[in-house]
């Protein structure tokens, strides 16, 4: 899997309150809804103007805080196409790929890129493209990225389980 | 060369002989916590297509995050809840009336040493002051639990922190988690367990060491620990009669770094704006205007962070400017400062006295701020908009440094209010 998109770039310690604020984890409950509110306390204007296929680069420690799986959810439905960071919180980490959101840790190559730029990422290979050069890094683990090729965590339990689609 | 607590524990609950630090196992959790997010977890159940939880003696559900429900929205949310828990034969459900979370499954007997709970909840890293090893996860692994009884983890490193020395007048535990987590930085642990130990720990009540445990979760940590010893098997006593082996790390495992802390001569502490690493001695920091201050949370909402506050109120009336709200983390608490006359003396104080709940700590419900205002609080996060404004502030601090500050409308170096 390869992919191609245009850069928001971000600093160090994105929380989950400014990715997805805690006073709508009860009340915005729809995907698409939540998109709309995706790094609303950051940068308002992300939601608005953010494409398919668009990637996040920040520092380290990206989404640091809550549990809330809507951080990943806002994002991956904002169209979001992977995230690239020098850390991520763990928990965010495995939000992220439970929802089929691919993550890149590459602390380099984050470096190298700044916002607005097209980079591609080729998740197989381990390597991105920027403007600055191609940088190298270490593929996710065989059983993470069996979640992640899956779609999720939730159609990979299913696969586990053995049920058909739809059943 | 020995095994760390995480090694040993992930090894015995994914069933082999031994495990090492950056391997992937899959693991059967003993308990499985979520709370209002239940209901969101039960709809992704549903998409996994089966109809029953395979372990329902597993799963534990207080609902905490919004109580009593402030709009219809959350009335249905635990509505939905309700009929969840009763359609899967769930029994660990504790309704409106029981507490928050954090505090709910250690007072109810649900965390016992050397077990493996997984929640989702960050601070779910707050069982481990017991000795379990405990981690927050999110709502598809909840549901992928309920449904498989299974999950993966990585073993983590752990990095040791021994705190030595003698805790001054006026410093609390939550003032040294706080010094910790500004030196090491938010991610300063990040995917790695924390064991904390020396002289101070074994001093330490077991409500302090929740409240390490609970913070453990702010550098990046995946668990917080402490070993248990004679006030864990005192305070399990009296919660629970079922048998349980400690788990303890071995005199010569292997940790990827021990740090040594001495905190005799350390001060007050606050987290300032807008992160929980922002850490400044109070000195540095007194004199700053505050229009709320909030006792309560997962993190200092237990009877003695009640009482020393209520001790530093005694007879004295807080500023008029300042709206102090208290939170006790669950009705056993309540119920006990009201015996002790806790409540009755932080009510003539002017203090608000609420009920048990999480809702202000994430902006939820109750205690919202508007832009422009400032709280000190006792919780575990300041980020920005947390407390429901992304123009407000958010400072943290021990009970007891809050307390003095709402008598002063300032924040304050509690120090000046004890004899």
């Amino acid at each position: 899997m390869s992919i191609k998109g245009r850069v928001w770039k971000y600093g160090d310690d994105v929380n989950t309150d400014v990715i997805f604020p805690g006073k709508y984890t009860y009340t915005v409950t729809n995907p698409e809804e939540m998109a709309k509110h995706a790094l609303e306390d950051l940068d308002p204007e992300f939601a608005k103007e953010v494409e398919k296929g668009d990637i996040i680069v920040a520092g380290r420690n990206f989404g640091c805080g809550s549990s809330r799986e809507q951080a990943a959810t806002c994002l991956k439905y904002a169209g979001v196409g992977a995230i690239v960071a020098k850390s991520f919180a763990r928990i965010f980490f495995r939000n992220a790929i439970n929802q089929g959101l691919p993550l890149v840790q590459c602390k380099k190559a984050v470096k190298n890129i700044s916002s607005d730029e097209l980079i591609s990422v080729d998740f197989e290979k381990g390597r991105l493209s920027c403007k600055k050069g191609i940088f190298n890094f270490p593929p996710l683990p065989e059983s993470v990225l069996g979640i992640l090729n899956d779609g999720g965590l939730i159609p990979h339990t299913r696969k586990i389980l053995g049920i058909e689609k739809g059943g | 060369m020995g095994k760390t607590f995480a090694e040993k524990i992930l090894a015995l609950k994914s069933g082999k002989e031994s495990v090492s630090s950056g391997e992937i196992v899959t693991v059967s959790p003993d308990v499985v916590m979520s709370h209002d997010n239940t209901a969101a977890i039960s709809k992704k159940f549903k998409q996994i297509g089966i109809d029953k939880v395979m372990h329902p003696e597993r799963i534990v559900i207080p609902l905490d995050h919004c109580v009593p429900a402030a709009t219809e929205k959350y009335a249905l949310n635990h509505k939905e809840i309700r009929e969840f828990v009763q359609k899967q034969g769930i029994r660990n459900f504790y309704d409106i009336n029981t507490g928050v979370c954090h505090q709910v499954l250690p007072e109810k007997g649900h965390i016992l040493p050397g077990a493996l709970v997984l929640g989702a909840d960050s601070h779910t890293t707050t069982y481990g002051a017991f000795g379990a090893f405990a981690a927050g996860i999110g709502r598809s692994e909840v549901a992928s639990i309920w449904a498989t009884g299974k999950i993966w983890l990585r073993v983590p490193e752990t990095i040791k922190i021994n705190i030595e020395g003698e805790i001054p007048k006026g410093v609390h535990p939550k003032d040294i988690i706080l010094y910790i987590i500004g030196n090491l930085g938010a991610d300063g642990a990040l995917y790695k367990a924390v064991e904390f130990s020396g002289k101070v720990i074994r001093n330490m009540s077991v409500g302090g060491r929740m409240t390490l445990c609970n913070m453990a979760a702010e550098m990046g940590a995946k668990i917080g620990y402490v070993e248990p010893d004679e006030k864990t098997i005192q305070y399990l006593a009296s919660r629970t009669g079922r048998e349980y082996k400690i788990v303890k790390s071995d005199a010569d495992a292997e940790f990827e770094r021990i740090i040594d802390y001495d905190v005799s001569d350390l001060e007050p502490q606050i987290a300032c704006p807008h992160t929980v690493d922002n850490v400044k001695s109070v000195s540095e920091v007194v004199g700053i205007k505050i229009n709320q201050a909030l006792i309560g949370t997962c993190t200092n909402g237990r009877i003695e962070d009640l009482k020393i506050a209520s001790d530093i109120l005694q007879g004295k009336k807080i500023s008029k400017g300042v709206r102090l709200l208290v939170f006790p983390a669950s009705m056993e608490v309540f119920a006990e400062a009201m015996e002790e006359g806790i409540l009755q003396e932080l009510v003539k104080s002017g203090a608000v006295i609420m009920n048990p709940g999480c809702g202000p700590c994430l902006g939820a419900h109750e205690g919202a701020l508007a832009p422009g205002e400032v709280c000190l609080s006792t919780a575990n996060r300041n980020f920005k908009g947390r407390m429901g404004c992304k123009d407000a502030e958010i400072y943290l601090a021990s009970p007891a440094t809050v307390a003095a500050s709402s008598l002063y409308g300032k924040i304050t170096d509690v120090r000046r209010c004890l004899k």
